[in-house]
């Protein structure tokens, strides 16, 4: 058993009103530069619908994820290593920019610049690829909230295999249509098929907290992890020709914030916290025979917290007792294990996603209560859930690999918690038997209740922080910013020495500090990387680095004739 | 004159072409990229890029058969020197025309799509005029020797004797000035693309993901790893918004 940490999300979809606020966060936070301008890292999706890109989740067409090979291994959709290499030079399946959208502004200087005339100016589309004229016919969300759903409703993947499955049963008729949001970021899968198509290995994984990452400095460009990933959640910025993804937000991670989509969810319907996972088991999970299989497979493989055995484990490889104790408070692993609510979104990808849904029940109450039932109460709801205005069978597609078992199961225990909860505010009492009748107890049900409805911000997010006990890696030596010409060093600085970004606290090392102060000469500079901190000068001498190098001309600090130090002249344009 | 034609030039664009390439890996990890325009058509590059890149590689196997392998070996093999060069010349000129083909098809495209043309350097035009002329005249010399038939000039006597000779620092610069003007053309273009190889697009084609092959599927990395030396900082303030290209200033 190999203990390791995975940050996840789980959404609860019944609160999702399809407000766009965390894709448009999201868009400000990371994706407003050229190269990505059709990128979105966090979309939301009407569902049913095509989906962004326009059906990418049809994996006939896209081969995206795993799946099981005739031998029965776990094999890339796309085909083994070395075909993959071979059809290098020109990605075979790759989305167009038609399949996203063809990314667009408007020529607002019209507005101001045009002569005095009797039309209105008006702004003209502009294409942000050819500069041309354009006309808008697609875009991450044309078909929000079911538009055109009776002609391009069908389009929808899903809704095609239900149909084809059940005759029929997907309607896009005004009085029998529904609809239901999704939104979407990446899954930062345990699997994830993205860096297994990855040729340079620039896509991985951190150990510490399981954020799929790609490494900017080692992408080439081969876009095989576009095509690799099945939700199409990594994108080809066409200005560096690199491949960029959701980054789950990690620098606020690290600090234990949540991510920007989470934070800014007017709905409150994203939890963060982490999951301790078996990392030895994952592939073993993934090739499952059956489909159907995988999810249970995936609960599985989420380790408890609470037992003994994973605990020691997880202390033998280094979890932190932080992240340990953040395992055994975390609202992820509540929902999707201990009440069984949320569920991971096309498990039959085998990418053994880490962000998980708690399926839409509304639409059924508001039925009931149309029809004049007491549409809170446990029975009538049970009995409507079968007869969903949401048919089971879209919603098992999505969740369960067509299971709609599991899908009835996670919304009766919904619908239960309801009835049991309009007991307790009714006056009625709690009754137990309403818990009972979903296999849970009164208790965990007012728990689960308090998780869904009216948790806190510390209880919807619980992030513990990047470890502090390494937290002196981050300031002297790990600092990604530290090396030669980097932010970190004080020469990068716009404005000279001691400019730009605040210098770490620890400055220097205890022992570096001890020599220093301890030694009679001058302590050697180069564990000081540069930098001199004036409060441990001892005023021997003039320690390296004191002052700064210049490239330009050998130093000199001596004013020339014209009273000018020479240093000072800098040669035009070279600030 | 051949002095410096066969005797400096090549050692100055082999000291470019490597000392170059270290630059480069060293200080530009980011801008090490294939640069892909694929996202902004796809027909013509589906047919012209693998045409190009696979016909490349028959040719890149072809010039190292006949420059690195000395005559004598093929000759104590039993192969006559008409047998060689049936074989050599229908395999390279074969190769060429995919090659030329593919990247005539490239051009064209770079040239008649709009996105794909925005998003071209000057770099990059610098680098397919080079290029393209050291594929026509390479094909052009194998067409050559085609014709000229068993008697034309045979270039494992001149070319390939000199090439080797350069890698053991004593070129052999009477043979190479001995060898007629078409392959002299060829040979220097071809140094010119070594020379600015390391500063154009193609130095993707030495970060070739051949170690894909061997690497486990799934990679774990720790957040704490140190940067790799020339790795890019990320810059201080922010990205401008908006779309560079639309600008006057091109890269």
């Amino acid at each position: 058993m190999r203990v390791m940490a995975q940050v996840a999300m789980v959404m609860n979809l019944d609160k999702c009103i399809g407000c766009h606020t965390c894709s448009v966060t999201c868009k400000q936070a990371w994706t407003n530069r050229a190269g990505v301008e059709y990128v979105w890292f966090n979309n939301v999706e009407t569902r049913p619908g095509q989906g962004y890109p326009r059906r990418y989740e049809d994996q006939e067409q896209w081969r995206g994820g795993w799946h099981l090979n005739k031998r029965g291994r776990l094999e890339l959709r796309t085909g083994s290593r070395a075909k993959r290499l071979m059809t290098i030079f020109a990605s075979p399946v790759q989305p167009k920019l038609e399949d996203y959208y063809e990314p667009w502004t408007y020529d607002y200087e019209k507005l101001v610049d045009a002569p005095l005339g009797d039309d209105f100016p008006v702004a003209r589309p502009k294409s942000l690829i050819t500069g041309e004229d354009t006309k808008i016919s697609w875009s991450a969300n044309w078909d929000d909230d079911l538009g055109g759903a009776h002609e391009l409703g069908h389009l929808d993947p899903i809704v095609e295999k239900v149909r084809r499955e059940s005759e029929d049963k997907i309607r896009f008729e005004l009085e029998k249509t529904f609809m239901f949001y999704l939104p979407r970021i990446c899954e930062h899968c345990l699997n994830p098929s993205c860096m297994a198509s990855c040729p340079s290995g620039a896509i991985y994984k951190r150990a510490e907290d399981g954020i799929v990452l790609v490494d900017q400095d080692r992408c080439r460009g081969w876009r095989q992890c576009i095509t690799g990933c099945p939700y199409k959640k990594v994108y080809f910025n066409h200005k560096t020709g690199k491949a960029e993804k959701c980054t789950f937000c990690y620098p606020r991670i690290e600090v234990g914030l949540p991510t920007i989509c989470a934070e800014t969810c007017v709905g409150r319907l994203r939890y963060i916290g982490v999951f301790l996972y078996d990392a030895d088991r994952v592939t073993e999970a993934a090739s499952v025979a059956d489909e159907k299989d995988l999810y249970e497979a995936q609960l599985d493989l989420m380790l408890d917290p609470e037992d003994p055995a994973v605990v020691a484990a997880a202390r033998e490889q280094d979890v932190p007792q932080d992240w340990i104790d953040a395992a055994r408070r975390s609202p992820v692993y509540a929902l999707a294990k201990t009440y069984r609510v949320a569920l991971p979104l096309h498990p039959e990808y085998r990418t053994m996603p880490m962000v998980w849904y708690v399926p839409p029940l509304s639409p059924v109450v508001d039925l009931l209560r149309e029809q004049g039932h007491d549409a809170e109460d446990h029975g009538n709801l049970f009995g409507a859930i079968d007869a969903l205005r949401i048919p089971v069978e879209y919603l098992a597609e999505l969740f369960t690999a067509g299971d709609t078992a599991l899908v009835t199961g996670v919304l009766k225990k919904l619908a239960a918690m309801r009835s049991y909860m309009r007991g307790i505010t009714m006056g009625d009492g709690a009754r137990e038997e309403v818990a009972a009748s979903v296999g849970m107890t009164g208790q965990a049900m007012y728990a689960m209740y308090r998780l869904l409805a009216i948790a806190k911000y510390d209880d919807r997010y619980v992030i513990p922080k990047a470890h502090e006990e390494r937290g002196h890696e981050l300031e002297e030596l790990g600092c990604s910013l530290n090396f030669d010409e980097g932010p970190g060093m004080y020469e990068s600085g716009a404005f000279g020495e001691a400019s730009g970004r605040p210098v770490p606290v620890a400055v220097e090392t205890f022992h570096a500090l001890r020599q220093r102060q301890t030694s009679d000469g001058i302590a050697p500079a180069d564990s000081m990387r540069g930098r001199v901190n004036l409060l441990n000068w001892d005023g021997n001498g003039t320690p390296p680095g004191l002052f700064p190098d210049h490239r330009d001309q050998p130093t000199s600090t001596v004013p020339g004739p014209d009273g000018q130090v020479p240093g000072d002249a800098l040669p035009e344009g070279s600030s | 004159m051949n002095v410096v034609l066969w005797g400096v030039f090549p050692y100055l664009a082999i000291a470019t072409l490597v000392g170059g390439t270290i630059w480069r890996y060293r200080y530009d990890q980011f801008g090490w990229t294939t640069r892909s325009s694929q996202l902004y058509e796809s027909r013509l590059l589906r047919i012209g890029s693998p045409l190009f890149h696979i016909g490349l590689l028959f040719v890149i196997g072809g010039h190292i058969g006949g420059l690195v392998i000395p005559e004598s070996w093929t000759d104590t093999a039993g192969i006559t020197e008409t047998q060689y060069h049936v074989v050599a010349l229908t395999l390279g000129i074969l190769a060429g025309i995919c090659t030329l083909g593919g990247i005539a098809i490239l051009i064209y495209r770079r040239r008649r799509t709009g996105p794909v043309f925005m998003a071209t350097t000057k770099n990059d035009k610098l680098m397919y005029v080079v290029l393209t002329l050291a594929i026509v005249l390479g094909l052009w010399v194998s067409v050559y020797s085609a014709f000229q038939g068993p008697d034309g000039h045979n270039y494992r006597e001149t070319v390939s004797p000199w090439f080797r000779s350069l890698f053991v620092l004593h070129p052999d610069v009477d043979a190479m000035a001995a060898a007629p003007t078409e392959f002299h053309i060829h040979v220097l273009t071809g140094l010119v693309l070594f020379a600015i190889f390391p500063f154009t697009r193609l130095v993707h084609a030495f970060t070739a993901p051949v170690h894909y092959l061997f690497r486990p599927y799934v990679v774990y990395r720790s957040r704490d790893a140190r940067p790799t030396p020339g790795a890019s900082a990320p810059r201080r303030g922010w990205d401008p918004v908006g779309t560079r290209d639309r600008q006057t200033t091109r890269r």
